[in-house]
């Protein structure tokens, strides 16, 4: 099997692993019901997480993800308070998302700022942007709303698949058609692999740039969409620390943070494993603050490890 | 296409410059259909700017660029090819961690509304491929190919079907002799087919070859435009240094103080599965081994397991009678062993870094690092080493990624030089280095080897080896096949040996 | 190579000056602190109260100090190019030790060695992670940094405590104390800062951070054991951040490892990168480094003195940091300076 393939493979093998591991430890946990839920818990970190994807391959980095994400529910939420219909709003934010990233990726790409900073700074200002618009948490009334969050999709053995979920899957295939089957996302992996090489090759890295923040913009704008359908509310302190998690899940598919390397489809696994570790705490149940925050981090420390270990038993040489 | 005369592309004027370097002076040139064009100097002389400038690389001072009489405007390597420039740059320019076949298909149009087809990809690819004879799987990652083989995946991408002009900036620096023939068999293909050819090398058989016209850069100043059957070999060299060169220093090294000291490195049965079959090598005091062989007969790959920049997993080394119990990098380092690799920019050089911190990073490893070199030192070594290899730069403090590439190869072998070693390996040596500093560095090999040195050089060009060598040591397919050594080392003996099954 | 900005030839002192690397922050530091004698008439005033100066310009180099130490460890870590998420928490578990050993009754000194071992210890761990297992650093130190506020809050409870408030004279006096008029955490700052600038810079140590953060093959084939420099540069930060927490233990007198450092891990990259070093590796500006970690200080403190509303306190640190570094990209400054010219006109 081709090389590019055995992180991928790692991830899966790894959430598998844990999966059964969970239903060895409890009953009911081996079931679709599971999954489901971990699905449509996660449909909004998974969505960030894709369109970090592509940044990260891109060789940058989006840190305004968790803002982007509170600061589309706050608004949304206002505006839905002000009458709006959610559709119109969530067209007008997914826009706004794109816009926003193009922004981002501008300044990236002429002013020569870097990633980190630039996206850190788009970090401060979405989430002083959610604190200007509200400082209470602002519930979304309206009926679409509720009609999108009853939406569900049983899956066998009892379980189902939500709205959000399947916004997830769908905005995931599409991503897998942008990255592996479209010139940008080629450019993509090259500028993320060697920008001044793609340079010379005639890739144009401006545009790409650009395309790719505002790509990783407009999903960040849907996770935050998704985010609000699923908590019917606006709140600017929602998604703390969401970046993180997007990032960790895209690093946990087999994604090098250093870029030109990954698979899309591996970022929907690895939000997939975050979400597993923190389901495995709540099933737990008697843990305290200091045991759930341990834990976590151990599962993080368990899961890389074995992602590792798989990916050195294919018989990979050591990456220099 | 214009009539027979008039130029595919005339360049006026063009200035450009570095802080500190002026790289184009007032450069006029132009570049006819249907001819091969050679573009020569000394390592810094300035041709790899002049090519940059035209396929939209680097913006000039001022100038003005001409494709077909038309005055253009080239901004960008996109508006480059779009204008039919293709160029290959002199370092390989493609994206490692793609496949063979994704780097071919990247920023070419193939497929609509911004789709990608990949069955045309793969047929347009191999095909292209098929056109220089290589035959390799395209879906296996650029970085896991030699050299030489990315090299030719440079070109063959470069060769578009709208090409009116095909810029070559060292194609040839690390192919044998069959590649640079299959190679020579297109470009008079593409020649013959109207289509201008722009040539750089150093190696100047091959100006004489293949080219039509010669061109002679000197300090960022075009010396001449000549048709090459005006010329002579001595006259091309005497422009481009600026002053005469012995031909026979050029060619034939001094060997007659040869006598193989005590042995000092001594492998056994060393090898890795997949990569190199277990071998034995020995180097002496005082000898210089080389190593000979074709493209992937794993040249790179045994240098690198005697250093251990790759871990072997079998045999084992002595040094000095004494079994070194793991070879690391680090480790050889001690033991006064210098490694000089192939590929520059991936495993040699630090490219934001300055010449003086590059040069000095080995011999500073060798102590550690609680004992720092200091400043004072650094700078003696680094103007020692600029000078003795004429490194062509303004200041030891300029950051090697923006020295020419001749320059650059030098400062790697001036780093391993620095660390004083009892042992030296050094694999492609001369890449990418004018013929007055290839005398030179040919001599200098000769010189530490009386020194009581043991050097090991892998070389694509025989000529070299023949030149430097004392004991050859034959590859072919992954096997070392035997040695040879005294009167027996010739080029045709080298090729017999390679050839025969 | 690609910069176009850089094809001027005629370099003048002033062209140099504009474009070293040092002008930018500096200015904008002036910039800053001359704004805030607008907005607040006596602040550039210095009085000496109970034997100590005090003033907003001592004030903001009094509250820099923990971001600045954590810094300048940071600095070192992004010079291989890597990153380190976990100081926070860090910090957080340093508080703990503290706290604990003091519930124990170790002798203070004691206490101050168990403190930075603390630190050094969490480096040793990012380390072996990073450096001897080859996990990429921002995942790597994002399992301490997920944890390790857990692990402050598990020694605390070790003796029961659950906010426990102490006293401890060596340590406060370290922290809030002062010597000869000028706040004792300075002099803890200088040395941190000059103990690592000798180290970095008497040693080859630098200059091998450098080379790993640059192209680590490259400097593993020229002989520099790029793992054990790697995983020094974290033991580094380790013990920079166990110094920042026991600045900060000491102030608030307790152990409070949900809230103490929070995004301290952020002012701390930003300041490297103000300083101008990039996260891609390969350089370290330890001086520069502390400029930064002023700016973001000096920043805080007007929008304090300011008196805007909290909620714009964000969006305005946002703002005037990417500013900063807008006037330190060539191409920015181009831009701004032609849509000033044109509204001259
Ligand atoms: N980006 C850059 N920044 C500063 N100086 C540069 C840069 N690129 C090239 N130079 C300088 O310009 C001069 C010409 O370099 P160029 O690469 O054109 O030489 P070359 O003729 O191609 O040499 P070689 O045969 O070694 O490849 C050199 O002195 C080099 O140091
Ligand atoms: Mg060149």
């Amino acid at each position: 099997m081709n090389q590019k393939y055995w992180p991928l493979l790692a991830t899966i093998t790894v959430f598998i692993a844990l999966f059964v591991i969970g239903g060895s430890m409890y009953n009911n946990f081996l079931s679709t019901l599971v999954l489901g839920h971990i699905l449509a818990d996660n449909a909004f970190i998974i969505i960030a997480a894709i369109g970090t994807t592509f940044v990260i391959l891109s060789g940058g980095i989006d840190l305004s993800v968790g803002s982007m994400i509170a600061f589309v529910g706050v608004v949304m939420a206002v505006l839905d308070s002000a009458g709006w219909h959610p559709l119109v709003t969530i067209a007008m934010m997914l826009a706004f998302g794109f816009l926003f990233g193009a922004f981002q990726g501008f300044i990236i790409d002429y002013c020569k700022i870097q990633p980190f900073i630039m996206t850190l700074a788009g970090l401060f200002i979405l989430r002083g942007g959610c604190f200007m618009v509200t400082l209470d948490s602002v519930p979304i009334k309206h009926p679409f709303v509720k009609m999108m969050a009853s939406t569900r999709v049983p899956l066998p053995g009892g379980g189902f698949l939500t709205t959000g979920a399947m916004v997830m899957l769908a905005s995931l295939v599409i991503a897998i058609i942008i990255a592996h089957y479209t010139r940008f996302g080629s450019n993509v992996y090259a500028i993320g692999g060697d920008r001044e090489s793609a340079r010379l090759m005639g890739v144009p890295t401006r545009k790409t740039t650009v395309l790719t923040y505002a790509t990783g913009g407009i999903y960040a704008a849907l996770a935050g969409v998704v985010y609000a359908l699923y908590t019917s509310s606006g709140y600017p302190l929602a998604a703390t620390g969401a970046e993180l998690n997007a990032i960790a899940a895209v690093v946990l598919g087999g994604t090098l943070l250093t870029g030109g390397v990954g698979l899309v489809a591996g970022t929907l696994f690895g939000g997939m494993i975050l979400g597993l570790i923190s389901t495995l705490i709540i099933f737990h149940g008697s843990l305290n603050s200091a045991w759930i925050m341990i834990s976590s981090g151990i599962l993080l420390f368990v899961f890389i490890v074995m992602h590792r270990f798989l990916i050195g038993s294919f018989g990979r040489q050591k990456l220099s | 296409m214009t009539g027979l005369g008039s130029p595919r592309v005339e360049l006026r004027n063009i200035h450009k410059s570095f802080p500190g370097v002026v790289a184009l002076d007032d450069v006029n040139l132009s570049f006819q259909p249907g001819r091969v064009h050679a573009l020569l100097g000394e390592n810094g002389a300035g041709k790899s700017t002049l090519i940059k400038v035209l396929s939209g690389a680097l913006a000039m001072d001022s100038g003005q660029i001409f494709l077909d009489g038309q005055l253009v405007d080239v901004t960008s390597t996109t508006a480059a090819q779009a204008m039919g420039i293709s160029t290959v740059f002199q370092e390989v320019n493609l994206i490692p961690a793609m496949s063979v076949v994704k780097n071919m298909a990247l920023a070419r149009n193939n497929g609509r509304y911004g789709f990608i087809s990949w069955k045309r990809a793969r047929k347009d690819a191999t095909d292209r491929l098929k056109r220089l004879r290589l035959d390799i799987d395209i879906e296996r990652p650029v970085g896991s190919y030699s050299v030489a083989i990315q090299q030719l995946i440079a070109i063959s991408r470069a060769l578009e079907d709208n090409t009116s002009i095909l810029v070559l900036d060292e194609p040839t620096a690390s192919l044998d002799a069959k590649e640079t023939a299959s190679l020579f068999a297109v470009i008079n293909e593409l020649k013959s087919n109207g289509i201008a050819i722009v040539f750089i090398t150093h190696f100047l058989d091959q100006v004489f070859d293949i080219s039509d016209d010669v061109s002679i850069l000197r300090n960022g100043q075009l010396v001449s435009t000549d048709q090459i059957k005006d010329l002579t070999r001595q006259d091309v060299i005497t422009q481009m240094i600026g002053r005469e060169l012995d031909e026979a220093e050029h060619t034939a090294a001094d060997k007659s103080n040869f006598t193989a000291g005590k042995d000092m490195l001594v492998a056994k049965g060393l090898g890795r599965h997949r990569t190199l079959a277990p071998f034995d090598l020995t180097l002496r005091a005082g000898e210089v081994v080389g190593l000979a062989g074709l493209l992937g007969s794993g040249r790179t790959e045994m240098v690198k397991l005697v250093f251990g920049a790759i871990q072997a997993d079998a045999g084992s080394i002595e040094i000095d009678g004494v079994k070194m119990p793991k070879i690391s990098p680090q480790k050889s380092l001690r033991a006064g062993i210098a490694f000089c690799p192939e590929d520059r920019k991936a495993e040699g050089l630090i490219g934001e870094l300055s010449i003086r911190e590059n040069i000095m990073l080995s011999m500073q490893a060798k102590r550690g690092w609680l004992k720092r070199v200091s400043r004072k030192e650094q700078e003696k070594l680094a103007e020692e080493m600029i000078k003795a290899l004429a490194i062509a730069t303004p200041d030891a403090e300029k950051p090697v990624g923006q020295l020419s590439g001749g320059n650059q190869q030098k400062v790697v072998l001036a780093r391993s030089l620095a660390s004083t070693p009892r042992i030296l390996l050094l694999d492609e040596p001369t890449r990418g280095i004018d013929v007055g500093a290839h005398a030179e560095i040919i001599a200098l090999i000769r010189r530490l080897c009386a020194d009581g040195m043991a050097l090991l050089v892998a070389s694509s060009e025989l000529d070299e080896i023949v030149a430097a060598a004392d004991r050859v040591v034959v590859m072919r397919d992954r096997h070392k096949i035997g040695e040879i050594d005294g009167k027996e080392i010739t080029r045709d003996n080298i090729i017999q040996m390679i050839a025969s099954q | 190579m690609s910069d176009i900005s850089q094809n001027n030839t005629s370099m003048g002192w002033f062209s140099a000056i504009i474009r070293h690397r040092s002008t930018w922050p500096i200015v904008a530091l002036c910039v800053i602190l001359i704004v805030d004698g607008f907005i607040s008439p006596n602040f550039y005033e210095i009085r000496i109260v109970q034997g100590r100066l005090f003033g907003n310009l001592i004030d903001i180099m009094y509250r820099a100090v923990p971001t600045a130490l954590v810094a300048i460890g940071m600095a070192l870590v992004i010079g291989t190019k890597g990153i380190d998420l976990s100081v926070g928490s860090i910090i957080a578990i340093c508080g703990a030790v503290i706290s604990w050993r003091i519930h124990a009754g170790d002798t203070h000194f004691v206490i101050l060695l168990y403190a930075l071992g603390a630190g050094v210890m969490c480096g040793v761990w990012n380390g072996i992670l990073v450096a001897g297992m080859g996990i990429q650093p921002i995942i790597a130190t994002l399992i301490l940094m997920v944890s390790g506020r857990g692990v402050g809050l598990l020694i605390n409870s070790l003796y029961g405590g659950t906010n426990p408030s102490f006293e401890s004279p060596l340590l406060q006096g370290l922290s809030t104390g002062h010597i000869w008029l000028i706040p004792t955490r300075l002099f803890v700052a200088a040395a941190v800062f000059l103990g690592i600038w000798l180290l970095i810079r008497r040693t080859a140590l630098g200059l091998f951070i450098e080379a790993v953060g640059g192209n680590a093959s490259s400097a593993n084939i020229a002989g520099v054991n790029a793992r054990f420099i790697t995983f020094l540069a974290y033991v580094i930060c380790g013990l920079c951040a166990g110094w920042a927490g026991v600045i900060m233990t000491a102030d608030i007198h307790t152990s409070d490892p949900i809230s103490v450092a929070m995004y301290i891990e952020l002012d701390a990259i930003l300041a490297v990168v103000i300083g101008g070093a990039s996260l891609a590796g390969g350089r370290i500006y330890l001086g520069m480094t502390i400029i930064g970690a002023l700016i973001i200080q000096a920043l805080t403190t007007s929008i304090l003195i300011s008196g805007l509303r909290p909620e714009y306190n964000l969006v305005v640190k946002a703002v005037v940091v990417l500013f900063v570094l807008l006037l330190q990209s060539a191409n920015a400054r181009q831009a701004i300076a032609t849509i000033f010219s044109r509204l001259k006109r």
